[in-house]
């Protein structure tokens, strides 16, 4: 057990598995950097330096660049994994799932159903996401909820360094396309880390918080922001649960109804647009299943419909933040009261 | 390439079979009791046999909405896929495919596929496996022409070539994307276009199992060798509409009635193996009446066989929940 970051917990992830299985391999743009360079090679490591290091001691054969080919590179790592390897495929940025949708959607995902559960397709798609580096519309999105919606995917969000290291090994070793979603304003986050493997199941939630008075549902980097909101809250008198569905296909549903349950009132969080996203699907499954459960109406916590702006002063007002989630709660609360 | 009697017969049979089901998927249609959508491989057998007779099951092939006449050189069970096409339960795919999905992984066939350009990708990555794990096998993906245009094509094109993949493009270039003519649509050539990405490419007559069993013979022996991908042109013409139910206007008159007088590739193998007194006209019959049975029995046992139930809906979405 020692310190590590975020990225030093993915690095690791992704360094055991390769050890353990030949059959992983890793591909995607510069995912180790300067192929065909005159200079260094493994120059990059990907764009911050998540994989520098796994190309000195696998090689090219199972560290792969591959030209800027969204399409072609992820529908390889598709057509790989049903023919017998378990690739990592780096789509750098989410945003770029624009130009390679079809070979996730169409193909990946439906291989099972399409060919009558004749096929395994054990392919994890690494990709960041989130606003909060000032990159901009193109870079800066949470578009889970777009692959949550497709049935045969699953989507992995982790909110700390302990999650990502035991969520990448099981998406490793899990037989179905998985997409692992890292927050790139979290790379640089530390916690104690164990140093051996270990796994994290799909579908079970995470409580960092535990609370009487009101649960806060949130995602990734949100989750930090909402156990911020919740320590400030408790200096209120307001005890607030805070649960981390840590995957959101498949979704832990009985852990966010059972709190609720307990609670009578909810606030989510999520980062990605306001319209369809987890939030939207997270109280509808709150008012559909524990409807006679609540004590005020559901909040939601998202940024504007709009892209991500690229000025700090427009992009800091657009992140949900730790004040916008504490107010939130404090609503919900008042809302109980005046019933009360 | 001088091919054994066994061999001659097992390229007969293919296309026999091949022409026979979908002469009568074609009449079947008509009757209504055939759902969806489906696009028939008639004209285009010497294609798909004249490659696929090249290879075993280590060897993966990724197909085209015109999907039957691949699954079908490739080994699929015809009478499973028969069945699949009708949406039974018992059929390849558990009637969840269809017609625009037959796939048999456990053949090296990875599937029919409802995108036009869907495969090439995904061919990269299975002859990545073969080149990963030293399998000895290759990955071809067939291509229409409509197909040949589309982005990730043609960014499978450059992979395959930057990775040294033992891949291969089979462009099968039946004139027609839907209704568009490929010589309206194509710019260039196939052939220009794989030289553009340091790729061999050959031009072939796709009505000619010899011709076609030569170029692909040469592509997949350079691939298993490690010298990397290459491109096969295959001209050739479709019998049928782009979907059952095209009317076919865009077609000249007579157009097809012509194709089958002259170009037919059936007519044109026995007619070559008779005169050159490689196989006699009896050992042909005989397989036509083999295969004649044969497709008799998989429509009757496909009509016959049980739809998917309740159970079945949920089924077959992820390996593990």
């Amino acid at each position: 057990m020692s310190h590590k970051s975020f990225r030093q917990a993915i690095f690791e992830a992704l360094r055991q598995e390769m050890q353990r299985d030949p059959r992983v391999i890793l591909m995607g743009e510069d995912v180790a950097g300067g192929r065909g360079a005159p200079g260094e090679q493994d120059a990059w490591g990907g764009p911050l330096g998540v994989t520098k290091g796994l190309f000195p001691e696998f090689g090219p054969e199972r560290v792969l660049d591959t030209p800027i080919t969204e399409s072609a590179f992820i529908g390889a790592a598709a057509g790989a994994a049903a023919t017998g390897l378990r690739p990592v495929a780096d789509l750098m940025f989410i945003d770029f799932m624009g130009v390679c949708f079809d070979q996730i959607m169409n193909q990946a995902a439906k291989f099972r159903y399409m060919f009558g559960g004749k096929a395994t397709t054990p392919l994890v798609i690494r990709t960041m996401y989130g606003a909060g580096l000032r990159a901009a519309s193109q870079h800066s999105q949470c578009l889970y909820p777009l692959f949550t919606h497709i049935p045969g995917l699953k989507v992995v969000i982790p909110s700390s360094p302990y999650d990502a290291k035991g969520l990448m090994i099981q998406a490793i070793r899990d037989d179905d396309p998985v997409i692992f979603c890292e927050h790139k304003a979290m790379y640089d986050i530390q916690e104690e880390v164990p140093d051996e493997a270990y796994t994290i199941p799909f579908g079970e939630a995470n409580f960092t918080r535990e609370g009487r008075d009101v649960t806060i549902v949130a995602l990734g980097r949100m989750v930090m922001f909402a156990n911020q909101a919740a320590d400030m809250l408790a200096k209120e008198g307001i005890s607030a649960s805070v649960l981390d569905p840590r995957t959101t296909s498949p979704l832990d549903r009985d852990s966010i109804l059972e709190s609720v349950a307990e609670t009578g009132r909810l606030v989510v969080v999520d980062e990605a647009h306001p319209r369809c996203n987890m939030a939207t699907d997270i109280a509808a499954l709150v008012a559909e299943e524990v409807f006679d459960a609540l004590k005020a109406p559901i909040r939601k916590v998202t940024p504007p419909h709009t892209p991500v702006p690229f000025s700090a002063a427009l992009e800091d007002r657009y992140i949900p933040s730790p004040e916008k989630i504490t107010a939130a709660a404090r609503a919900v609360m008042q809302h109980a009261r005046a019933l009360a | 390439m001088q091919l054994s009697r066994e061999e001659l017969l097992r390229a007969y049979r293919a296309m026999r079979i091949i022409r026979d089901f979908e002469e009568r998927l074609h009449d079947e249609f008509a009757t209504g009791e055939i759902p969806g959508f489906v696009h028939l491989y008639a004209g285009e057998e010497a294609s798909a046999v004249g490659v696929c007779q090249h290879l075993t099951d280590v060897d993966v092939i990724a197909s085209t909405h015109r999907g039957h006449g691949h699954c079908i050189a490739k080994g699929c069970d015809v009478s499973a896929m028969m069945k699949e096409i009708y949406g039974r339960r018992d059929g390849l795919c558990g009637g969840k495919g269809g017609s625009m999905h037959i796939a048999d992984l456990s053949l090296g066939m990875l599937g029919a596929n409802g995108i036009v350009g869907g495969g090439p990708p995904l061919i990269c990555g299975a002859a990545l496996t073969a080149k990963t794990l030293k399998t000895g096998g290759v990955a071809i993906a067939f291509v229409g022409d409509g197909g040949s245009n589309q982005g990730t094509t043609l960014e499978a094109y450059n992979l395959a070539s930057v990775w040294r993949l033992p891949a291969i493009f089979v462009v099968e270039d039946n004139g027609y994307a839907e209704s568009t003519a490929a010589a309206w649509s194509v710019s260039g050539s196939q052939s220009q276009r794989a030289a553009g990405f340091g790729m061999p490419a050959t031009e072939v007559d796709g009505h000619d199992f010899f011709a076609v069993h030569e170029a692909a013979g040469s592509a997949i022996a350079r691939a298993r060798a490690g010298d990397g991908p290459s491109l096969l042109h295959v001209r050739l013409n479709r019998y049928f509409g782009h979907f059952e139910g095209d009317a076919c206007t865009y077609r000249a008159p007579g157009e097809v009635e012509k194709l089958r007088a002259e170009k037919d590739a059936l007519a044109q193998f026995r007619r070559r193996v008779t005169e050159a007194g490689l196989l006699d006209a009896a050992a042909l019959d005989a397989i036509d009446r083999e295969s004649a049975a044969m497709i008799e029995a998989a429509v009757a046992d496909a009509k016959a066989a049980a739809e998917p139930g309740e159970a079945d809906l949920l089924t077959d979405v992820y390996a593990s929940y």
